[in-house]
């Protein structure tokens, strides 16, 4: 009898197992082909020399034309295959093409003849191989045959077909680490590693003080607290790209708003160009700082668009602590901020360090929004806007491809540390 | 010590408050009277801490009428204060510029009814003093995050409802002339709808966003229930490696998938991002259901085992309609999060009968176009999402907090 059950709970299990994994497939095969598949092309292609130009892959582009139309009166015609290697870079080898000669026609001649045999109605050139942007033509003599019907008979009616061999850098076994020794002997690598950490940890740890503040503030009950809790959401939920570009029309350094304001409360003098310049000074005590103005104001950007994640997070874990303590704590004569730092911030410090590794990873990934504000200019280029920056701008995907493995890295070694932390906190 | 008694306090947030109120209210004359008016702190900073002693010596008599009296001698001391300078302005604005130093004087005193209430003027205790900060601090981040949050929509908004000459005569105008016709108000909006396309792009966000809802959801409910109830076996990993999954970006994966597509001749057709899309959504979506399946008894799939049915069969029938709103808050949630990608639409699109809105809004972006355009575009693609989070706060919010978050 427990035989049986051991052995039903057997099959049971096996059942489970199988049906859990055929879910799970489809999630599985999509990640797979969409996520893991593009990031090893990632590596695969960061250790070549591939432009963007390569992506279009060369091609035999071949033109009939045909003079001289037969009619009822004009006996002989020439039909024209010019040919042309689209690409500039590489040559096409074994090139074939072929073509159906209609029935009315008789060919009588071909130029130049060494590269075409005519099998019955097919016509077979052999061109072996067209460097690259060269060109040709073939010439076919026909005259009319007793088969020949006006309006029926017309070469262009089959296209040629082209088949070809050639090399192609993406698919082949040729690797080099050019695109590694660019990118790391830059003399922007330095500054590109220097801005994203900054970019990455003062708006992290921006967005997260502030949505600490702002999840004290409205912890109280008031009128109208569940309206602004709304409010404050907006914008983290609404489009990167219309946030984003409301920020650059607020600060336009032309018909900005924030720059006429400072300018007719006569804060300064002439307009400021806050995307778009990268250092200001700024005097205090008669000593000049340069302070990284557009980088700031990208890092404003973030902490104010990502603010209420935080606030959000921490909002919830405070409303589930027990009021209890807060009284008891009162009880003993604990003042509010003593409250504060003894009780909710140490039951705080775990989501809070959750959230600070979570942002960290996503801040130092974060690419729309730094793009959409300056572009990367003006000292504000991350690592992420370098990807597409010698990628699509320079054309040089490999290096991209160099520079997100590099991203890459980091993020591995981040998401490690975030694993080894969020074992010890769940949320 | 004199920073242990309430006078102290009520110098200070006196002080504080006045300037704080006379710098909103400056910005707020400059954007209606349209002149301008320089920021006159000095006076301020007197008045200021005048009130507040005011405030905490009489308090305890306070009552309708003392207030009313308050606010008066507040406003005349402004008043006079800034007689015989710009804060004057012209004859025809005097009645604002009154109208302007009264809300002054009624917002600096009713801040400190808030945070000088109940405070006597002697000495304090660490108890009294910290909760002054607090309430003083409460007072004026509320304000300020609010007003920080929703400045940008404002600008957003107004801006989209002027025209080219009057952004330029006057950028400071931030008011909305609302007696004009609805056809010169809402100018941009027509021109974008008439001229550039946007009832395309809006359809076309609309279909890839559902496409992806679609698609999600029909890949991570029962990838999700399975992760929640079956033995399967390195469950853990599988889990661990969803989160991971997710944490990749689309900037790292951006370059492979452009050749990949561009060779399969994918790249530029909302076909290709629907196959994208979901990838970087399952992930999410599965993490999130993931923790309300589980959250749900086993027992009633239990029950339902015994009586016959199968695991296909319980997923439809009991799984399903027991986490409806968990599922639509989701499927919002991903909807939200195709509607607003920007970086795969705007590398990926090339013709501009497939734009979807992020990608649109982008073209207009140029110089040629006028400011006006690139908001009204910005506000035709935040509404939906607005309106979607406005109609699912809730949902949103407890599944945004226990569940994943995702850019």
């Amino acid at each position: 009898m427990t035989d049986i059950i051991r052995k039903n709970k057997k099959t049971l299990l096996e059942k489970e197992k199988k049906l859990g994994l055929i879910l799970l497939l489809p999630t599985i095969l999509m990640v797979l082909s969409v996520v893991i598949f593009p990031l090893l092309a990632n590596f695969w292609i960061s250790f070549k020399p591939v432009s963007l130009g390569d992506l279009r892959p060369p091609n035999l582009i071949v033109k009939e034309r045909i003079k001289e139309r037969l009619s009822d009166n004009i006996q002989l015609a020439e039909i024209q295959y010019r040919f042309r290697n689209s690409s500039i870079k590489y040559d096409l080898e074994n090139v074939i093409f072929k073509d159906i000669i209609p029935n009315g026609y008789t060919v009588k001649d071909i130029q130049p003849a060494q590269f075409c045999r005519l099998k019955l109605k097919e016509l077979t050139c052999n061109l072996n191989n067209v460097s690259s942007r060269s060109s040709g033509k073939i010439i076919l003599k026909v005259h009319k045959n007793d088969q020949w019907q006006k309006d029926l008979d017309n070469p262009k009616k089959t296209k040629p077909v082209v088949t070809f061999s050639s090399k192609n850098v993406l698919t082949s076994f040729e690797f080099d680490t050019e695109n590694f020794k660019k990118i790391f002997s830059a003399s922007e690598f330095f500054e590109v590693l220097k801005v994203s950490f900054y970019y990455t940890i003062f708006g992290t740890a921006g967005a997260l003080l502030v949505g600490l503040l702002a999840a004290q503030i409205l912890q109280k009950s008031f009128k109208g607290r569940s309206i602004v809790r709304g409010l404050l959401l907006f914008p983290y939920v609404s489009p990167v790209i219309a946030v984003a570009f409301a920020w650059v029309i607020l600060f336009d350094p032309f018909s900005g708003i924030i720059n006429s304001m400072l300018v007719q409360m006569n804060v300064i003098d002439k307009p400021i160009n806050f995307f778009g310049q990268k250092y200001t000074d700024i005097i205090i005590f008669g000593y000049v700082f340069k302070f990284p103005l557009a980088l700031s104001m990208v890092i404003a950007f973030e902490i104010w668009r990502y603010f209420p994640l935080s606030f959000l997070f921490i909002l919830a874990r405070m409303q589930s602590f027990p009021e209890e303590v807060y009284d008891a704590a009162k009880l003993d004569g604990a003042s509010p901020f003593q409250q504060f730092y003894y009780i909710s911030l140490p039951f705080l410090i775990g989501i809070m360090s959750i959230l600070f590794l979570l942002r960290f990873i996503w801040t130092f990934n974060k690419f729309d929004d730094i793009f959409l504000l300056t572009g990367g200019n003006a000292g504000t280029r991350t690592f992420t806007v370098n990807v597409y920056e010698q990628a699509f701008a320079i054309s040089n995907l490999g290096a991209g491809a160099a520079v997100a493995v590099v991203i890459f890295i980091f993020l591995l070694t981040f998401s490690l540390l975030f694993i080894r932390f969020s074992k010890k906190e769940t949320f | 010590m004199f920073w242990k008694y309430g006078l102290f306090f009520s110098i200070l947030s006196g002080g504080i408050w006045g300037i704080f109120w006379q710098i909103f209210f400056t910005i707020v004359g400059i954007l209606t009277l349209g002149t301008p008016l320089s920021l006159e702190l000095s006076q301020i900073m007197i008045i200021g801490p005048l009130a507040g002693i005011f405030y905490i010596k009489s308090q305890k008599f306070l009552s309708l009428k003392y207030h009313i009296i308050a606010i008066i001698i507040i406003s005349f001391l402004i008043f006079i204060s800034h007689l015989g300078n710009s804060y004057q302005g012209k004859d025809e604005n005097r009645l604002i510029i009154f109208l302007l130093i009264l809300l002054t004087s009624f917002f600096i005193w009713i801040s400190l009814n808030h945070s000088l209430n109940n405070l006597s003027p002697g000495k304090l205790s660490k108890h009294d003093i910290e909760s002054f900060y607090i309430k003083f601090m409460w007072g004026i981040g509320l304000i300020v995050l609010i007003l920080i949050t929703l400045i940008p929509f404002y600008i957003m908004i107004m801006t989209s409802l002027k025209n080219q000459q009057s952004l330029i005569l006057n950028p400071l105008d931030l008011s909305v002339n609302l007696n004009t016709d609805f056809k010169t108000l809402f100018s941009s909006y027509i021109e974008l709808f008439t001229n550039f396309n946007f009832h395309l792009f809006l359809f076309n966000s609309f279909i890839v966003s559902c496409a992806t809802v679609m698609i999600t959801l029909f890949f991570s409910i029962p990838g999700a229930y399975a992760l929640a109830r079956l033995r399967i076996p390195n469950k853990k990993i599988f889990s661990g490696t969803v989160i991971l999954i997710y944490l990749i970006p689309s900037i790292v994966l951006i370059i492979p998938l452009y050749a990949i597509f561009t060779y399969m001749g994918l790249r530029n057709s909302l076909f290709g991002l629907i196959l994208v899309y979901p990838a970087t959504t399952i992930p999410v979506a599965l993490y999130m259901l993931r923790g309300y399946f589980s959250a749900l008894s086993s027992e009633i799939d239990d029950a339902a085992l015994m009586d016959g049915l199968s695991r296909i069969q319980i997923i439809l029938k009991i799984a399903i309609p027991l986490s409806k709103p968990a599922i639509v808050s989701v499927g919002l949630y991903v909807f939200m999060i195709a509607w607003n990608e920007f970086l795969i639409a705007f590398m990926f699109l090339d013709d501009p009968n497939i734009f979807t809105l992020s990608r649109g809004i982008m073209s207009l972006n140029s110089s040629e176009i006028p400011q006006q355009h690139l908001m009204a575009g910005a506000v035709i693609a935040t509404i939906p999402v607005m309106v979607i989070f406005l109609y699912l706060e809730k949902f949103l919010i407890s599944g945004l907090s226990t569940g994943g978050v995702k850019e």
